[in-house]
This record gives structure tokens, C-alpha cells and sequence, in this order.
């Protein structure tokens, strides 16, 4: 009974990371946004979802798997530019809440143009049939698409990773989050920046809905939850902080996924909870600074 | 009187502007124009509607207006007096008044709990805590069924006659129920518009101005955040309970986040921090959804094509130009 317990619970704990994995790829985008543009993109569970149902449109007329990998991401990506471009730039220097409202606003049209195309009920969605199966991790069989996840977001962080870190377009980014008008005197077009920080960003979003579509279906409203879930990453992990969303997203996956085996009941609940405690305890956030709260 | 009110703001002094008198009197005719609204509504329902959700934004306001915090979670308060409320009716069969005030406790009590975290937070943060707190409300609230109803929501708050000092009020009479509900939003207002000009107000004003001067001035900006949280919680609750008396069940979408963001958009609709907006931007955005859902049924669509809108040409919103204009 005990060696049972002990493999359920580490399976259950691989199943939590899965599940953290999309945390972490839509509150990296979101974090992202907001460090670079102090944008807080409400739209952003609409991108995800929207890069869900691309997935889908991409399948039904002939595609597969494999291409909506790469033609999602490309897709949200250039609508993100858009949008960037079109209605989030004339609110820079206007205020914080209003980039915020008029992409609450953008998400209620996003949502309501999927229902329009695609119908109010949801979809499920097809598993890959080189992913379906399960394989053994040791511990028992673990479905090998969640396996599949974790290691596309894993290669997604890497790659950001070495934008940011390792090429000179990276290091203007960075600089930028830190102090945009320096590097605007510097001679380096900002806004451009930040055009190209907001696409990678919703890039992101829909690919984390892309790969999280076969695990829960897709349904216009799924974005919606996701946001709020995202919001606590963030504010567990500190927000702007791009390894603070990797820990915390994976920490919330973990989380629910415990809670919802030992009190189902609770696996809700249980993640604002945890917002709770780090909110009394260190309200920035495990990696956030401090600045960056007011 | 006058003439000190004229030399102390020489800029307001053009003789009895319109938006001067509006200001003076603004309780008064918050009060004259509800008591006169249900005969130019085409039916009564919608200025029943329009009255709450008023009141819903009157409170919100307070927060986001006036304090100048962004809360994305006031659908937990406005939820949380509607059950207490309706609680209070279907399990405890308390009568009504005591109901309407089980529903301003809980707006009161909630607002207090999210307040307290939300507060430690600042900036754009509060926004993404209010929401995901409200979301927890709404994940509490689903999953106790015997106490709420759970998805099919609460029901049975059947509310026919109020009993009035031995005075006994048939309450499905759709006029004299307008005006037993008028009576409270009346009352809200003018509670309002004298905590808005007391001492309080103007303390709640300078924080969202000047953080930093207000607390170098000696005002202890944390708890006036709060205080003014909460008050907000109780003007929510208030247009909960009387919701719930309106509607005869407590739907669990009333804690949705959409629920929240509709009274982002009313206030912003209206003219955020003016006294006049929430009252206005209700009554525009519930005729329009009225008269565009008789044509199609994606009206989220518009919806969020207006506040696009808004944001972008109209930040003032509709109350606020016109003052912005009666100032010039």
C-alpha cells in the first residue's frame, strides 16, 4: 500500500508538472509583455484560446499536428503585432489601467468572433497518433503527450532563453525593460521593441493553448480561467520575472494536481490559497521586485 | 455662504453653470430623476435593472473613481450579498429587511477579507489579485450546494408582500416594486454623496492623487485604501440583496468575472470618479444591450467593440465629457 501510494503520488507529481507547464508557457508571455510594455494583457487567455481553435481550423482542412507547431505560434504571433500596433500603441503614457481595460475589451470581441465562426459548444481534440499511448517513467505509465508538453515547453524556455541572453537583439530587450529611454536615446527605436516583445509574447499564448487543446478539449471560455490561474502565477512568482514564472507556474501545476488527489474538492480553491499565503508572507513575489508593486 | 464657496474657487464662479448647480444638489437629483425614470422606460424591468446595476457601479466607483484602484473581483461582493441575502430568505426564512441587511454584511465582509490581501498589493497588481480572489469566491460559492444551490443557482427567494410598519406591500407589482428598491438606491445615494464630501472623501481623493504626499501629510494611506474597500463592499452587497429580491434566484454567474468586468465597463461607460456616471452608464448599457439583442445575439460582441471604443476616443466617458465641457 505504501510503495503504491508513493508511485500514485509521483506520478500524480509528473502530471502536476504537464499541467504547470502551460502555467509557465502563458505566464511567461504574460510576464514578458508586462516587464517589456508594463502592459497587463487581459487578452491574453483569448490569444490562447484563439491558438487553440487555429490548431483546429489548421486540422480540419488537412494539416497536422506538426504544422500547427509551427504555423500557430506564426499566426497568434502577427495577429498579436496587430493588435500591438493598431490599438495598444496610441495608450502608451496614458496610464497603466487603460492598456488593461482595452484588452479586457479586445478579449470579449476575440471570444465572441470564435462563437461566431465555430458555434458556442466546444470541440474536443485529437491527441497525435505518435503521441497517444503511454510510456514508463519508472514510477508507472504516463501518458507520453503530457510527457510530449513538458518537453515543448522545456524547448520553448530554451530558446527564449538564448534570444534573451545570447543575441544582441536580446540584450536590447533587456535593456529596454530596465530603462526604455536611455535606450531610446542610444539610438534604438523602443516602440519597435516593444512591437516585436508584445508578438513573441502572444506567440507563446497560442501555443501553450495549441498544446494544451488535446489535454482539455477547446471551448471559447477557455481562456478565461486560465487568466486567472495565470494571475496567481505571476503574482506567486513576481511579475516581470521570467524565472519566477517558471517556478511558480510549475508549483501551481503541482499544487492543483496534489490537491486534487488527496481533497478534489479543493484543487480550485487550493492555488488562491497559495496566492494567499504569498501575499501575507512576501507580497513582490518569490523573484519580483519590489519597484515594479506600485 | 456663496460668496466664500465663489473666493475660494474664483475658477468655478461663472454664474450658476449648470454643472455648478449639478454638483450642489447632485443627491437631490439622483433622487428626482429615479423617482421620474420608470415612466419614460419602455417597461419597468429594465429600470429595475438599471437602478441595481447603478448601485452596483455607484459602489465600484468609489473604488475605482474616486481612490483610483483598478478591482477586477467586485462581482465577489455584489454575489456575496446577493446569497446572504437570499440565504438568509430560502434557509433561515428571516424577513426581508433583515435579509437586505444579511446581503450589505456580506459585501461588507468580503470586501474585507479581499480588501486585506489586495491592499498589501498596489499599482496593476490589484487588478490581477481582486480577480483571481473573485474567482476563488465564485469557486466557493459553486461547490456549496446545499447552502447555494451550486450551477443551478439559488432558488425559491420568493419575496410576495413586504410588511411596512402594519403596512403590507404587494411586492410583484412591478411599479411598486421600482420604487420599494428606488427607495434604497435613493438612500444609497445620499449616504454616498455625504461620504464623498466629508473629511473621509477628501482624504480618499488626495491618496489617489498623491500617495506618497497624502501619507507625508499624516493620513494613513493602507487604511483609507481599505476603509474605502469596504465601504464600496457595502454598497455592492446592498445592490446584490435587492438583485436577489428583483430576480427571485441568486444565478452562480453573478460571481463570474464577467460580472465584474460589466460594471468596469459601466463605470468607465458613464465616467469614472464622477458622481453621475455610474447611474448613466448603467442606463445606456442595459438600453443598448436591450435594444441589440432584438437584433442579434452576439451583443458581447458589440460590447467589447464599445469599450475598445471608449478606451481609446472616450476615456472620460459619456457624464465626464459633458462636465468636462460645462467647466469650460
Amino acid at each position: 500500500m505504501a510503495g503504491l501510494s508513493f508511485d500514485l503520488i509521483a506520478l500524480q507529481l509528473f502530471a502536476g508538472l504537464a499541467l504547470g507547464a502551460i502555467y509557465v508557457l502563458f505566464a511567461i508571455g504574460l510576464s514578458l509583455i508586462f516587464g517589456m510594455l508594463t502592459v497587463v494583457n487581459f487578452a491574453h487567455g483569448a490569444f490562447y484560446m484563439v491558438g487553440a481553435y487555429v490548431g483546429l481550423y489548421l486540422i480540419s482542412i488537412g494539416g497536422n499536428f506538426w504544422i500547427c507547431l509551427v504555423a500557430v505560434p506564426i499566426v497568434i504571433g502577427l495577429f498579436g503585432l496587430a493588435v500591438e500596433r493598431v490599438l495598444i500603441r496610441p495608450l502608451y503614457g496614458r496610464g497603466i489601467d487603460y492598456p488593461l481595460l482595452l484588452t479586457f475589451g479586445l478579449s470579449y470581441v476575440m471570444v465572441e468572433c470564435v462563437r461566431i465562426a465555430f458555434g458556442k459548444t466546444g470541440y474536443p481534440f485529437d491527441t497525435p497518433d505518435v503521441l497517444q499511448g503511454a510510456v514508463d517513467i519508472g514510477v508507472g505509465y504516463f501518458p507520453l503527450y503530457r510527457l510530449f508538453v513538458i518537453g515543448a515547453t522545456a524547448v520553448v524556455l530554451l530558446a527564449l532563453w538564448l534570444f534573451l541572453e545570447k543575441t544582441s537583439y536580446g540584450l536590447i530587450i533587456r535593456a529596454g525593460a530596465r530603462d526604455p529611454q536611455i535606450v531610446r536615446v542610444l539610438g534604438v527605436d523602443v516602440s519597435r521593441v516593444w512591437l516585436i516583445v508584445f508578438g513573441i509574447g502572444t506567440a507563446i499564448a497560442g501555443f501553450a493553448g495549441l498544446l494544451a487543446a488535446p489535454l482539455q478539449g477547446v471551448i471559447p471560455e477557455m481562456g478565461g480561467t486560465i487568466l486567472a490561474e495565470a494571475f496567481v502565477v505571476t503574482v506567486v512568482g513576481g511579475m516581470g520575472s521570467i524565472g519566477g514564472a517558471v517556478l511558480a507556474g510549475l508549483l501551481v501545476g503541482v499544487v492543483v494536481s496534489m490537491t486534487s488527489l488527496f481533497a478534489p474538492e479543493m484543487a480550485k480553491v487550493s492555488i488562491f490559497a497559495l496566492m494567499a499565503i504569498v501575499l501575507i508572507v512576501r507580497p513582490q513575489g518569490f523573484f519580483g521586485r519590489a519597484g515594479l508593486m506600485s | 455662504m456663496t460668496e466664500t464657496a465663489q473666493s475660494i474657487k474664483p475658477h468655478r464662479a461663472t454664474t450658476g453653470s449648470w454643472y455648478e448647480f449639478a454638483t450642489r444638489h447632485r443627491a437631490s437629483i439622483a433622487a428626482a430623476v429615479i423617482l421620474i425614470f420608470p415612466l419614460v422606460m419602455p417597461f419597468t424591468a429594465l429600470a429595475v435593472n438599471i437602478l441595481i446595476y447603478g448601485l452596483y457601479a455607484l459602489g465600484f466607483n468609489l473604488v475605482f473613481g474616486y481612490l483610483g484602484l483598478l478591482s477586477f473581483g467586485h462581482a465577489a461582493l455584489f454575489g456575496t450579498g446577493a446569497y446572504l441575502c437570499g440565504i438568509a430568505i430560502v434557509h433561515f426564512g428571516w424577513p426581508w429587511y433583515a435579509a437586505i441587511a444579511a446581503g450589505v454584511a456580506g459585501g461588507l465582509l468580503m470586501a474585507l477579507l479581499i480588501g486585506v490581501l489586495a491592499i498589501r498589493t498596489r499599482g496593476i497588481y490589484f487588478a490581477m489579485v481582486t480577480m483571481a480572489l473573485s474567482q476563488c469566491v465564485y469557486y466557493l460559492f459553486y461547490q456549496a450546494v446545499d447552502l447555494t444551490g451550486g450551477e443551478n443557482g439559488l432558488r425559491g427567494i420568493n419575496v410576495r408582500t413586504i410588511d411596512l410598519f402594519g403596512l403590507r406591500i404587494d411586492f410583484i407589482n412591478p411599479m411598486i416594486r421600482y420604487y420599494v428598491i428606488a427607495a434604497f438606491v435613493i438612500a444609497a445615494f445620499f449616504v454616498m454623496s455625504r461620504i464623498l464630501a466629508s473629511p473621509f472623501g477628501a482624504v480618499v481623493e488626495a491618496v489617489r492623487e498623491n500617495g506618497v504626499r497624502a501619507r507625508a501629510s499624516g493620513y494613513d494611506v493602507t487604511l483609507t485604501r481599505l476603509l474605502t474597500f469596504i465601504l464600496s463592499g457595502g454598497f455592492c452587497g446592498l445592490a446584490g440583496a435587492l438583485q436577489a429580491l428583483h430576480l427571485s434566484i441568486v444565478p452562480i454567474e453573478i460571481l463570474h468575472y464577467e460580472t465584474s468586468g460589466l460594471v468596469v465597463m459601466i463605470a468607465l461607460l458613464g465616467g469614472m470618479g464622477t458622481f453621475f456616471g455610474p447611474m448613466i452608464g448603467a442606463a445606456v448599457f442595459l438600453v443598448l444591450e436591450n435594444i441589440v439583442s432584438v437584433w442579434t445575439v452576439h451583443w458581447q460582441l458589440i460590447v467589447g467593440a464599445i469599450f475598445i471604443a471608449c478606451v481609446l476616443f472616450f476615456p472620460a466617458g459619456i457624464w465626464g465629457t459633458l462636465i468636462a465641457r460645462g467647466r469650460r
